[in-house]
C-alpha cells in the first residue's frame, strides 16, 4: 500500500505549503516614538487581514485605529500619544504565535487587541503571559479561554493577562435554546456540528438548556467540516421530522448544510452561532435561506446609544472597510488598554514606569467605563461582565436582528 | 417513510461524481503508470473555467440552457489545456526518471494549480458562488432529486458510454489499449506512443471538467480547495474498482459513495454503535470497506492488472 503514505505525504505537504503561505509577515513598526517630547505607546492589533475572514480582521483593525486617533485627538492621557501596529494571523495559530513574540519584542507596545479566532488565541496567550503584555480580544467565544479547559465543572483562569469584550459559548448556546424554545416555539431540535472545539461546544451547551427547558432532541449528527456534500444528513433531518435544526460550527459548512437540508424537504430553519452570523453564510445558502436564525455577541451596534459616536466617528474617518461584526468590541477593548494607561500613568506622577506592562495588565483588570457596547468591565475570570446577545434572522437576504437580551443562568 | 431509496440515489449521485472524476485518474496510471495527484486540480480548475464562462464572458442573465453547453466547453477546454501542458512540461521530461520523480511533480504541481487560483483567480480566496439550474425538485416516490443532479444523472452514464465505445471500437482507442500492455511493443506496431498518453491525460481532465460541472451546479459554489479532497476520493474509487480499469472507476465511485452515504444513514442505529454513525466518520467506513475489498481482491472490484504496481 504505497499509496497510503504517498497521500500522507500529500497531506502534509500540502498542510505545509498552507502555513507557509500564511507566514507573510507585514513590517514590524518598531519605531522609538518621542513625538513633541511625549511618549509614544502602541497598541498591538492581530486580526486576520487577508483571508477568507479578512473582513472582519479588518474591521477589528479599523476600530483599534479609531480608538487610538480618538485618544489622541482628546488628550485622553497627558503626555502620551497612542499609534497601532497591525498584524496578520490569517486565522492560522501559527502565524498568530509569530505575530505575538513579535509585538513582544516591540518594546513600545503596551497592550494587544485581538485576535479574532479562539483557536489564535489559544497560541498567542502564553507568550503574552509570559511577557506580562496585556490581550484584549474583541471576538474570542470559547469559555476555556478564560475559565481554563474544565470550566464546566472547576473554573481556572489560565493567564491573567488575557481579557475578552465578547461573551462566550457557555452564555451564547443556551441563550439560543431559550430562544428557540420560548420565543420560536420549536419544540423538536436537530442538532449538528462539525466536531471542533467551537462548534461541538456550542452544541453541546444548547443541547443541554433545550433538554432543561423541556425539548427533545430528535437527532444529532457530526459533519466532517472538508465535506461539502450533506444529502445524507439532510435526508436524516427531514425524516426525523424536526421542527428547527442547531448547527454547531462556521459559515462554510453552515451555507451548504442549510441550503442541502431544504433542497431535502425539509422547510425548517437552521440555527446556529456567530459563526454563521456572516454575510457569506446567506451567500452560500441560496435563497432558501430566508428564516435561517445566528446569534452573535452583543447588541447590533447601530441600534445601541453609546453607538452612535462610533458610528458617526468610523464613517467621517472614511476607512474602506466596514466595521463588521466585531468594530465596536475592537474598539472598546482599545478603550480598556487606553483606560488602563491612563490609570498608570496617572498614578505614576504623569510618566510611563519601568514596568509598564505588568502595571497595565493589572490595571485593565479593573477598568470600568462606558464604551459603544455598553458598560466594560472585567469579572474575575477575565471576561465581560456585559453578556448581550442578540438574536439575527435571515430576511431578504441579509442578517436582521430580531431579539437582544443577557443570559442569566 | 423509507428513507433507504433516497439515500441510495444520494449516494449514487455522489458516486457518480466520484467515478467520472477516477476515469482520469484510472486512464492516466494504466498508461504510464503514474498516479497524477494534480488531477483533483485539474477537476478545480475546470469549475473555474465554467465559472469564467457563466461570469465573465457571457452577458449577465444568460438562461442556462444556453449557457450550460458553454460552460461545459468551457470546464473542457480550460481542464484540458492544464493537464497536457502538465503532461508535455512537467511529467514528459521525467519519462524515463525513477517513478517516485513524476510522482513528487504531481504533488507539487497540485499545490501550485491550488495556489495560483487563490492568488490570481478573483475573489477566488473564498468560495464563489455557482450558477443553478432553476426549477423545483423532481418527485419519484419518496426520493427527490434536486434539478443540479439532473445534469449528473444525464452526463456520468453518456460519458461512460462514449468512453468504452470510444476505448473499444475506435483506432486511437485500441492503440490506447496496446500502450497499456506493452508501450515498448506498442511503439513497435506503429503506435505513436506520446500521442496515446496526451490524448489519455486530455480525456481524463475531460471527464474531470464534467464533473466539476455537475459540482457546481449541484452544490450551488466552488473553492480553490474543492480537487483536493475530491481528488483523495476519487482515487480511492479508482484503486476500489480496479485502477487501470475504466468500467472500474465508475463502479468504484458509485460503491464509494453509496457506502459513504449508508454509514451516515444507518451505521448508528446499530445497538452499540451511536458513536461511529455520524458523516464524520462515513470515511472511516469507506475506506474499512477499501481494505475488506483488498484483501480479498488484491486487484480490486473489477480489476485485471494486479494492483502491486500502485
Amino acid at each position: 500500500m504505497r499509496q497510503r503514505s504517498l497521500i500522507a505525504i500529500t497531506a502534509a505537504l500540502s498542510a505545509g505549503a498552507l502555513t507557509l503561505t500564511a507566514c507573510g509577515s507585514r513590517d514590524s513598526g518598531g519605531d522609538k516614538g518621542s513625538d513633541s517630547g511625549g511618549t509614544t505607546v502602541t497598541i498591538g492589533v492581530d486580526a486576520p487581514l487577508t483571508g477568507d475572514l479578512s473582513a472582519l480582521g479588518l474591521g477589528i483593525k479599523n476600530s483599534v485605529d479609531l480608538a487610538a486617533k480618538t485618544a489622541n485627538k482628546q488628550k485622553t492621557v497627558d503626555g502620551v500619544t497612542f499609534k497601532i501596529v497591525a498584524k496578520d494571523d490569517q486565522a492560522q495559530p501559527s502565524a498568530g504565535q509569530q505575530n505575538a513574540t513579535a509585538l513582544v519584542a516591540d518594546k513600545t507596545v503596551l497592550g494587544v487587541v485581538g485576535p479574532l479566532n479562539s483557536s489564535v488565541a489559544e497560541s498567542m496567550q502564553k507568550v503574552f503571559d509570559d511577557a506580562k503584555l496585556v490581550e484584549v480580544s474583541p471576538a474570542n467565544t470559547n469559555p476555556a479561554l478564560t475559565q481554563g479547559t474544565d470550566w464546566a465543572t472547576t473554573k481556572k483562569r489560565p493567564y491573567t493577562s488575557y481579557f475578552r469584550t465578547a461573551t462566550t459559548d457557555a452564555i451564547q448556546g443556551p441563550f439560543a435554546a431559550q430562544y428557540v424554545f420560548n420565543d420560536a416555539k420549536k419544540k423538536k431540535v436537530f442538532v449538528i456540528d462539525d466536531k471542533k472545539t467551537y462548534g461541538a461546544g456550542l452544541a453541546g451547551t444548547f443541547t443541554e438548556e433545550f433538554k432543561k427547558l423541556g425539548g427533545t432532541v430528535v437527532g444529532t449528527e457530526h459533519i466532517n467540516p472538508d465535506s461539502k456534500d450533506f444529502s445524507a444528513v439532510a435526508t436524516k433531518v427531514k425524516n426525523s421530522g424536526a421542527e428547527a435544526v442547531y448547527y454547531g460550527g462556521e459559515y462554510p459548512q453552515a451555507g451548504p448544510l442549510s441550503k442541502q437540508i431544504k433542497a431535502a424537504g425539509a422547510k425548517i430553519p437552521l440555527i446556529g452561532g456567530d459563526g454563521i452570523y456572516a454575510d457569506d453564510f446567506i451567500k452560500l445558502a441560496g435563497a432558501t435561506a430566508t428564516g435561517d436564525l445566528a446569534t452573535s455577541v452583543g447588541a447590533p451596534v447601530e441600534e445601541l446609544d453609546s453607538a452612535k459616536e462610533f458610528v458617526a466617528n468610523y464613517k467621517a474617518a472614511g476607512y474602506k472597510e466596514a466595521y463588521g461584526a466585531y468594530g465596536g468590541y475592537a474598539y472598546d477593548s482599545a478603550w480598556s488598554i487606553i483606560e488602563a494607561v491612563k490609570k498608570v500613568v496617572d498614578d505614576n506622577g504623569g510618566k510611563l514606569p519601568d514596568d509598564a506592562r505588568a502595571k497595565i495588565t493589572a490595571a485593565t483588570q479593573n477598568v470600568s467605563f462606558d464604551g459603544v457596547t455598553g458598560k466594560v468591565s472585567f469579572d474575575e475570570f477575565g471576561d465581560a461582565t456585559n453578556k448581550q446577545l442578540t438574536v439575527y434572522a435571515v430576511e431578504n437576504g441579509a442578517w436582521k436582528a430580531v431579539k437582544s437580551g443577557t443570559y442569566s443562568g | 417513510m423509507n428513507e433507504l431509496p433516497q439515500q441510495l440515489v444520494n449516494g449514487l449521485l455522489l458516486g457518480s461524481m466520484y467515478g467520472l472524476v477516477a476515469i482520469g485518474y484510472t486512464m492516466v496510471y494504466g498508461i504510464v503508470q503514474l498516479i497524477n495527484f494534480a488531477h483533483g486540480e485539474i477537476f478545480m480548475t475546470g469549475a473555474f473555467g465554467a465559472l469564467t464562462v457563466y461570469a465573465y464572458i457571457l452577458p449577465d442573465g444568460t438562461s442556462m440552457a444556453i449557457a450550460l453547453p458553454l460552460m461545459l466547453v468551457g470546464a473542457v477546454l480550460v481542464s484540458v489545456t492544464v493537464a497536457v501542458g502538465a503532461e508535455r512540461f512537467a511529467y514528459r521530461p521525467l519519462r524515463n526518471a525513477p517513478r517516485l520523480a513524476p510522482l513528487i511533480t504531481a504533488i507539487g504541481l497540485s499545490l501550485a494549480l491550488q495556489q495560483a487560483v487563490w492568488a490570481w483567480y478573483p475573489e477566488a480566496k473564498s468560495a464563489r458562488t455557482f450558477p443553478e439550474i432553476p426549477g423545483g425538485p423532481f418527485k419519484l416516490g419518496d426520493v427527490t432529486i434536486q434539478t443540479g443532479d439532473i445534469f449528473l444523472l444525464i452526463a456520468a452514464p453518456i460519458s461512460m458510454a462514449v468512453l468504452a465505445y470510444f476505448v473499444m471500437k475506435t483506432r486511437t482507442g485500441r492503440g490506447m489499449q496496446a500502450t497499456a500492455q506493452d508501450p515498448d511493443t506498442a511503439k513497435l506496431m506503429g503506435v505513436n506512443t506520446d500521442r496515446i498518453i496526451v490524448i489519455a491525460f486530455a480525456l481524463g481532465a475531460a471527464f474531470a471538467a464534467i464533473g466539476a460541472v455537475a459540482y457546481g451546479l449541484k452544490y450551488g459554489q466552488i473553492d480553490f480547495r474543492m480537487g483536493f479532497i475530491l481528488g483523495l476520493k476519487a482515487f480511492t474509487a479508482a484503486v476500489l474498482g480496479g485502477i487501470g480499469n475504466i468500467y472500474g472507476a465508475m463502479i468504484g465511485g458509485v460503491v464509494l459513495g453509496i457506502a459513504e452515504t449508508l454509514a451516515t444513514a444507518y451505521i448508528a442505529d446499530i445497538p452499540g454503535m451511536d458513536k461511529f454513525g455520524s458523516q464524520s466518520w462515513a470515511d472511516v467506513w469507506a475506506f474499512v470497506l477499501l481494505i475488506l475489498v483488498l484483501l480479498f481482491r488484491p486487484q480490486g472490484l473489477l480489476g485485471e492488472r494486479v494492483a502491486d504496481r500502485a
